[in-house]
């Protein structure tokens, strides 16, 4: 009960900030050149008469003033209806909701694959500090931190798909193999390694950095003497006492990328060929296809909330002083 | 360096020249039945139904699965498909189509002449684009039985130049799925039912489509294939990664990089050629706005034509597929295609006394006046030759300032603000220089239609040609005014069309029987197949 308690006055403290990204976007967007109209005579190539465009306009709703288009919107949302998409003719709703398992699949997998591997070397490099494993680990995080990762993708593409044939070079599952059961998410799985790999690799440099840090600043401190003096093992201290303290930061980072990963990964999804909400924002805003552009927005920024929230929650795990401080 | 520049060149030319040896050679075997296709898809269009939208990102799919009247043959003559026969009245305003017989919808009904006419004059003539042009004089199409439609024109309408657009602008929908809804809402948009070798299976959005062997196929025996899977790949060098790991068969419309293309034209078990592309080519443009006094002088629009080296930059960066242009009408249209036409050739010297006698003297730094450009977004090549542009127009004193903007952005920034003073982007050409090319230059187009006269260009001469070209009904002396037109055009430069392209395709060579019309990627593919 408390906990729900909790979470309904985030989401009541978050709708300001909403409202405020959500008619902040649609300004913006009035400030691109060109409308949906526009954006699909582009891709018929043109020969549209007069009148066609004209009807066009008041399909799309279009044809009044941008405060009544605004107005609207808002209503419409009020109403928890998120409008229909330009470019796909089917309600907005219906159409995140189809591009979501990907995102979310995608998201779930590079986070965790970070987040575990990232611990795991961020220990290792810590436990042996300037020393060959910490320099190897150190040097090869910064090399993924940066490299582009549209270049990790194809460079990932052109060896495991191209030459050596172990994986799929893009899409989201075989088509139309009609697998069923486990052979289906095996599938799926053999067509997410690259890109979870891809993405994964950047954020896992960030987390065995801050995990490397964390774990030396812990190492100092006074309990972590006292629990060696009295006489417990080196893996023990690590993994009871020192691991614990060393996760906050982790915790605070996993919370806000998450946010920025739920916006998708143009890039990756783009290279790999995968329907994720990245790719569907990058074309909501080429076709100007604002409630599709809005819609997303708003699902993203409901998700984050719900993130953070999440990991309040988890810092109350960790670290109960906090949640008595939260009260 | 340039020697070696030249050698790669040379390469992709021998490639190119190649192609139609081997092709030679698989005529010999036989058929292989089944397979699936699996073609790269670089553009998710808002619907799918050629008969609602002419595009090449529309016939890509829905070309397979919906038949149009008239098709083209190999040689790029019209030739029967939905209508068996055709014949026009002297006076050309009575064209009648003799329909096929036996020929069913993928839901089993008949087609008949009652769906001919409802397309004709509730999509053609209505909502597609360049065809409710095409038949703005369409009074009615009547149907004395269920296999003649005879459409009555209020203005002569040229047999030829119907047949010629009929193949892009003449696919047929059923009337009994359309009738009494709203058209733009029809589900059948994107999911289209037709006449054609594939019915529409599935359309999962923004990953793939599905179509599958229509086994009523009125062309017995046909298709071979089984299926055809298109792949939706936003990115050019994923998409030639999966073209090289076999999971895209066929990549069409030149969607690859320019430098992955001539990577694949080198891999022996690619084809890169712009065969089966010839339905679909374009010219580049510098497109003036005539509204700036600068540019409405006709010695400046001139000296900047003389002032590029456009040998140079084609021989450089776009090989051996494109071409010098020599007007609006390229030569890969032979029926209308005029030679010895008015040119301007490099000549760096012309160009800068030009400008001097226009009264532009060389000011501070060297500069006469700025320019802003704007380029259109799509196209490698239109980036390419927008920097071409804008350090040859430096040589001669002239400030080209790039203004760089998304589609929607170039379209109404160009053609319905007309906030620009030069623009760049391509001319498509559609068979007939009636469809989309007099546009360009005829006055009165309405404000804010894109490709078309929106440059503030008023030429009476110029007009009267195109009107006249539009109505002629012979064939040689349509031929005749269309050689006026382009003499005019090239003469008076409103608008300069120096460079000649066709599409390129990346085909994997499994596949027989590709490539074998003029727009074979639009095509039905009732004939291709797959070899082991």
């Amino acid at each position: 009960m408390r906990v729900l308690a909790l979470a309904g006055r985030r989401l009541a403290a978050s709708l300001p900030s909403l409202l405020i990204i959500l008619v902040g976007m649609f300004l913006l967007l009035q400030l691109a050149p060109g409308d949906t109209v526009d954006a699909l005579i582009a891709q018929m190539g043109g020969g549209g008469d007069a009148a066609v465009v004209a009807e066009l306009r008041a399909f799309y709703g279009l044809d009044i003033s941008v405060a009544a288009q605004l107005g609207n919107y808002l209503w419409r949302l009020v109403r928890l209806d998120l409008g229909f998409s330009a470019i796909y003719g089917k309600p907005v709703s219906t159409v995140i909701m189809e591009r979501l398992p990907a995102t979310l699949l995608l998201m779930s997998a590079s986070l965790s694959f970070a987040f575990f591997f990232g611990l795991l070397f961020g220990v290792i490099a810590a436990r042996r500090v300037n020393r060959w494993p910490d320099t190897v680990i150190s040097t090869l995080g910064l090399v993924f931190y940066a490299t582009p990762s549209f270049w990790f993708g194809l460079m990932a593409i052109v060896l495991f798909s191209v030459h050596l044939q172990w994986l799929p070079a893009g899409g989201m599952e075989s088509i139309g193999a009609g697998l069923t059961g486990f052979a289906r998410l095996a599938d799926i799985a053999s067509h997410f390694v690259l890109p979870t790999l891809t993405l994964g690799l950047i954020f896992l440099a960030i987390y065995l950095r801050i995990m490397r840090a964390s774990m030396l600043e812990v190492l100092t401190l006074d309990f972590v003497r006292t629990a060696r003096a009295k006489g417990l093992d080196e893996t023990r201290i690590i993994t009871r006492h020192v691991l614990r303290n060393a996760m906050l930061p982790m915790v605070t980072l996993i919370g806000l990328q998450a946010g920025t990963m739920l916006g998708g990964s143009v890039v990756v999804e783009s290279v790999f060929s995968l329907p994720g909400l990245g790719r569907l924002a990058y074309e909501a805003v080429v076709q100007r296809d604002l409630n599709t552009l809005l819609g997303i927005v708003f699902i993203s920024a409901l998700l984050v909330i719900l993130v953070n929230f999440l990991v309040d929650l988890v810092y109350a795990q960790l670290d109960p002083r906090i949640a008595k401080g939260d009260g | 360096m340039d020697m070696t520049r030249r050698r790669a060149l040379a390469t992709s030319a021998a490639i190119a020249a190649s192609v139609n040896l081997p092709h030679m050679a698989f005529a010999q075997e036989t058929p292989r039945r089944g397979g699936t296709m699996t073609v790269h898809f670089a553009t998710e269009q808002r619907i799918l139904n050629p008969s609602l939208q002419a595009s090449t990102g529309v016939y890509i799919v829905g070309g397979k699965i919906q038949e149009p009247l008239v098709d083209l043959d190999g040689a790029g003559n019209p030739a029967p498909c939905l209508a068996e026969s055709w014949e026009s009245t002297p006076d050309g305003m009575t064209i009648t189509f003799r329909l096929r017989r036996g020929v069913t919808w993928h839901d089993g009904r008949p087609f008949t002449s009652a769906d001919v006419q409802f397309t004709a004059m509730e999509m053609w003539k209505k909502i597609l684009n360049y065809g409710t042009a095409l038949q703005q004089f369409l009074d009615a199409v009547e149907t004395p039985d269920a296999h003649t439609a005879v459409f009555r024109y209020s203005r002569p309408m040229p047999l030829n130049l119907l047949l010629r657009a009929l193949p892009d602008l003449g696919y047929v929908s059923a009337k009994h799925i359309y009738e009494g809804t709203d058209i733009r809402q029809n589900p059948a948009n994107t999911a289209p039912m037709g006449t054609g070798p594939f019915r529409f299976v599935q359309y999962e959005r923004g990953q793939f489509i599905i179509a599958e062997r229509n086994p009523t196929y009125w062309r017995e025996n046909l298709p071979y294939l089984d299926r055809i899977v298109w792949r939706v790949i936003t990115d050019r060098s994923a998409a030639a990664a999966q073209m090289e790991a076999g999971q895209v068969l066929y990549s069409p419309f030149s969607s690859l990089a320019l430098a992955d293309l001539s990577r694949l034209g080198r891999d022996p078990r690619f084809e890169v050629t712009t065969r089966g592309n010839q339905g679909n080519a374009r010219t580049n443009t510098l497109e003036f706005n005539h509204r700036n006094p600068i540019l409405a002088d006709i010695r400046v629009r001139r000296a900047i034509a003389h002032a590029m080296n456009i040998p140079f930059f084609i021989e450089n960066f776009l090989g051996d597929y494109a071409k010098l242009g020599t007007g609006p009408i390229p030569s890969t249209s032979p029926d209308f295609y005029p030679t010895g036409m008015p040119q301007y050739g490099f000549d760096r010297a012309l160009a800068n006394r030009m400008l001097d006698e226009a009264g532009h003297r060389r000011g501070a730094g060297g500069v006469r006046f700025t320019l802003r450009l704007n380029p259109a977004p799509w196209g490698e090549d239109i980036a390419l030759f927008t920097t071409f542009i804008q350090q040859s127009l430096q040589e001669v004193g002239i400030r080209v300032e790039i203004v760089r903007l998304d589609a929607a952005g170039f379209l109404r920034t160009v053609y319905n603000d007309w906030n620009f003073d030069l623009a760049t982007g391509w001319h498509q050409y559609r068979n007939d220089p009636a469809v989309s090319t007099t546009v360009w230059y005829r006055s009165g187009s309405p404000r804010g239609a894109p490709w078309t006269n929106q440059f503030g260009v008023v030429d009476a001469e110029l007009d009267t040609i195109i009107d006249g070209a539009a109505t002629e009904l012979d064939p040689t002396r349509r031929k005749a005014r269309y050689e006026d037109f382009v003499r005019r055009a090239n003469t008076e430069l409103p608008i300069w069309m120096p460079i000649e392209q066709i599409f390129l395709s990346a085909i994997n060579r499994r596949l027989r029987n590709h490539s074998n019309m003029p727009r074979w990627g639009s095509s039905s593919w009732h004939d291709l197949w797959l070899a082991s």
